[in-house]
């Protein structure tokens, strides 16, 4: 296999893995410190057991979330190295911003509130979980203003043989990152909030600790529910603005292969790649069209004629990404999306009318409504790094051009494999533990009373 | 100064934070399974680290991106060119960054023993190998012409940079046991005291060999200042030695920590202005001019780090100060 390919495959599934927990600790950061929050304001016992058995999901969780992001840091320099070099200049300077205004902030915090529990005022204590909270969403922040680097370039100039910054302001108001952005941390509280409804519903059928999950899926119902709503809307808006700055990758996710004026919506489609053709779809009339630009009328440009646009510009190539699993998982992605808007609707209007506790069906939709959050998050980085595809940064540099000349093809594989192999295991390790403590409970969120001390007592928590 | 120059002091002093702060957590990590006769006393062990490993390690995250926004070609060099080296230390940080939460999250020894021998491993290759990638840097790897690394995983190892490894190595050692003589009570302590004179013992010759070595593999002694440094460095070991020996682990602690410090300033100061020095020849090394970002890049990035880096070291210190009190089995996390 080619360095080329095995680097590719790496860097997918250290992203793809490492995006597996990224966005719940987003959510749950935000549900626990509310919860702690109303602790406080309450002096209610039953909001500090809440806040201590999510929290101690929360941090079997973000411990997962950040030694996968050092591989990834360290991920551009090791495989990616020309892409290093070209975009250095720009491309580091969110990657050092995001360390010093926001990871210190999340990782420092996170240690003040895990071990300061008897240790500081009650208020402090809460604070250190906001800032916690806060410190996670503003480094999503800057990996985002990185990432929208890639997908689409401003404030930059080509001099010395790369590409160099000129306007910082630029590069923080891509207007790319206001859309991307709040798409992915509204789809990270979606996360925590489906996690939440989903043990909670877990535990409401065994009918353990009702007092606790109750208040933990009235919270998580309501979050979840404003988190949905709006990360539909900012996708639908994302979309738009994508049909203007990467018509690509749109006319790919609709596998929209001939220009069309009024363009028909493909709901489904078996598409040929080799043929450039859809060889079965099921269409809506004019729906593309008002999709990409709220007019029934609009031309929407197809595939065949961004690629000549594309060849004009950049000289002969294939530009076409892969177009038959970036529709699928545009499609899957709105697919669980949709889902869940509808089980939250659902969820919340039974819990407003006090049944839903009655009805274990439903209850067991929510418990089984855990993973589609999960697979919306990967379906739609997906598509929005594969789309991207044969770029690395859009219309600059090309995957192929990007990988580092230096290391070998044994190295990557002995790595890709090394990587998979402790990737693996400890996906195994942290979902049973997360299981035995969602079994456990809030009652015993600690193993205090179990442990040989030679006699003493020993306390985890406080 | 220009501001190449300002990014390389930097540079250097994220990583003296690293390898001061998390060199006694890598220390407290390797003597955890030697120091802790019983699961209470090794939760009481990590529990001295357990506020603040995470943070130190940040430390390390922010020199990445500090290399990779001020120095890209060196962090695309370095990078790639130390692939292996680098994939291990990778592991190790991970097994050893999940081991801290997981060790006590289940009852059974075997489980616990398992994720104590994980913080141990993870700990003892980190400590190992930046020892041996802070000496490569200084003896020279093989870059060509277009900075890109032509040797392999097994240039890397050699006498001297083995010499830098276990000087690193047993110098954590050390700095790990004098900060468990502070932060334990008991029993603990004098086993703390007693491994960190055993530490020390061997630890003096490694630093002799590693002198000698640096001075006849390296061009760091032809600088006047960075081997005045240096020979500081290693005196303020013996210093730390004596401070043990007359029982003052606070003041044993402050010293090794200045070890630390003076030793990375000594490695950085013998450098510049290079950033990797090239084997091959003189010319292809990578210098803080020929692979810095640009000048605007540079001034941007000094305006955030000059802010914040002051700001951090407030909120950090801060926590050093609430959990500054010796760690007893009443407050235990992990």
């Amino acid at each position: 296999m080619s360095e080329l390919l095995l680097a590719r495959w790496q860097f997918g599934i250290t992203s793809v893995y490492h995006f597996l927990f990224v966005p719940l600790t987003l959510g749950l950061s935000v549900l626990v410190a509310i919860m702690e929050t109303m602790y406080v304001r309450t002096g209610n016992e039953i909001y500090k057991k809440m806040t201590k058995f999510w929290g101690k999901l929360f941090l079997i969780n973000f411990a997962m979330g950040v030694v996968t992001g050092i591989v990834q840091e360290f991920h551009f320099g090791m495989n990616w190295s020309e892409y290093s070099r070209f975009v250095g200049d720009i491309f580091g300077a969110p990657l050092a911003i995001e360390a010093l205004l926001a990871f210190f902030i999340e990782s420092v915090f996170l240690g003040v509130w895990v071990f300061g529990w008897d240790k500081l005022p009650k208020q402090l204590h809460a604070l250190s979980i906001w800032l916690v909270a806060i410190g996670g969403n503003l480094s999503a922040l800057w990996i985002l203003i990185a990432n929208s680097f890639m997908q689409a370039p401003v404030g930059y100039a080509i001099r010395n043989g790369r590409a160099e910054m000129t306007d910082f302001f630029a590069l923080i108001t891509n207007p790319h990152v206001f859309y991307q952005f709040p798409h992915t941390v509204l789809g990270g509280f979606a996360t925590g909030a489906f996690f939440v409804i989903g043990i909670s519903a877990y535990k409401l059928l065994r009918k353990k600790d009702l007092e606790v999950f109750r208040k933990s899926m009235q919270i998580g119902l309501i979050f979840g529910l404003i988190s949905v709503f709006l990360v539909a809307n900012v996708g639908h808006l994302q979309g738009q603005h994508l049909v203007e700055t990467q018509p690509m990758k749109m006319a790919a996710a609709e596998a929209h292969w001939e220009t069309a004026k009024p363009a028909p919506f493909a709901v489904l489609a078996v598409v040929d790649e080799q043929n450039q053709r859809n060889s079965f779809e099921i269409t809506i009339p004019r729906l593309l069209s008002f999709l990409s630009y709220n007019n029934f009328s609009s031309e929407v440009k197809g595939l065949k004629d961004l690629q000549a646009e594309a060849e004009a510009q950049y000289g002969p190539g294939n530009y076409i990404p892969p177009v038959s699993s970036i529709f699928w998982s545009f499609r899957i992605m709105v697919g669980a999306g949709t889902c869940m808007i509808f089980i939250a609707l659902v969820g919340l209007y039974l819990w407003k009318k006090g049944t839903l506790e009655t009805k274990p069906l439903v209850l067991k939709a929510l418990l089984w409504s855990i993973p589609l959050p999960y697979i919306a998050n990967s379906t739609g980085w997906f598509m929005a790094e594969v789309g991207r595809q044969p770029w690395i940064v859009y219309g600059l540099q090309r995957v192929e051009q990007a990988v580092s000349p230096s290391v070998s093809a044994g190295e990557i594989l002995v790595s890709l494999i090394g990587f998979t192999i402790i990737y693996g295991v400890l996906a195994i390790v942290d979902v049973y533990l997360l299981v035995k403590f969602i079994k456990q409970g809030p009652e015993q969120p600690t193993l205090s009373n179990h442990l040989e001390s030679n006699g003493k007592g020993v306390s985890l928590w406080t | 100064m220009d501001l190449n120059i300002l990014w390389f002091i930097l540079v250097t002093v994220l990583f003296i934070g690293f390898f001061f702060l998390e060199g006694f957590d890598y220390g407290v990590g390797i003597l955890l399974p030697f120091l802790g006769k019983n699961d209470t006393e090794r939760r009481i062990i990590i529990n001295t680290i357990g506020p603040v490993w995470d943070g130190n390690e940040v430390w390390l995250i922010t020199a990445g991106g500090a290399v990779f926004a001020a120095f890209p070609n060196w962090y695309a060099t370095l990078f790639s060119g130390f692939y292996l080296a680098l994939f291990l230390i990778l592991l190790a940080l991970i097994v050893r960054g999940v081991a801290f939460e997981f060790r006590s999250s289940d009852r059974s020894p075997a489980w616990r023993k398992f994720w104590d021998n994980m913080i141990f491993l993870g700990s003892f290759i980190s400590a190992l190998l930046w020892g041996v990638a802070v000496t490569n840097l200084l003896q020279g790897v093989p870059i060509d012409g277009n900075m890109q690394y032509v040797g392999g995983f097994f240039d890397l190892i050699s006498p001297y940079t083995l010499a830098g490894g276990l000087t690193t190595l047993l110098v954590f050692m050390l700095h790990g046991a004098l900060f468990l003589s502070l932060k334990t009570e008991g029993e603990l302590v004098e086993r703390a005291r007693a491994v960190a004179t055993k530490i020390s013992l061997v630890a003096v010759p490694v630093v002799l060999l590693l002198a000698v070595l640096t001075y006849l593999k390296t061009d760091l002694f032809a600088k006047a200042g960075a081997a005045a440094v240096f020979l500081l460095s290693a005196g303020c070991l013996l210093i730390a030695i004596l401070m043990l020996r007359k029982g003052r682990e606070g003041w044993a602690f402050i010293c090794n920590s200045l070890t630390i410090v003076l030793f990375t300033v000594s490695m950085f100061w013998a450098m510049f202005p290079r950033l990797m020095v090239s084997s091959l020849q003189p010319d292809w090394s990578l210098t803080i001019y020929n692979a810095s970002s640009s000048p605007y890049t540079l001034k941007i990035m000094t305006f955030i780090a000059l802010t914040m880096v002051p700001i951090i070291l407030l909120y950090q210190g801060w926590t050093y100060w609430v959990f500054r009190h010796r760690v007893t089995e009443k407050h235990l996390h992990y």
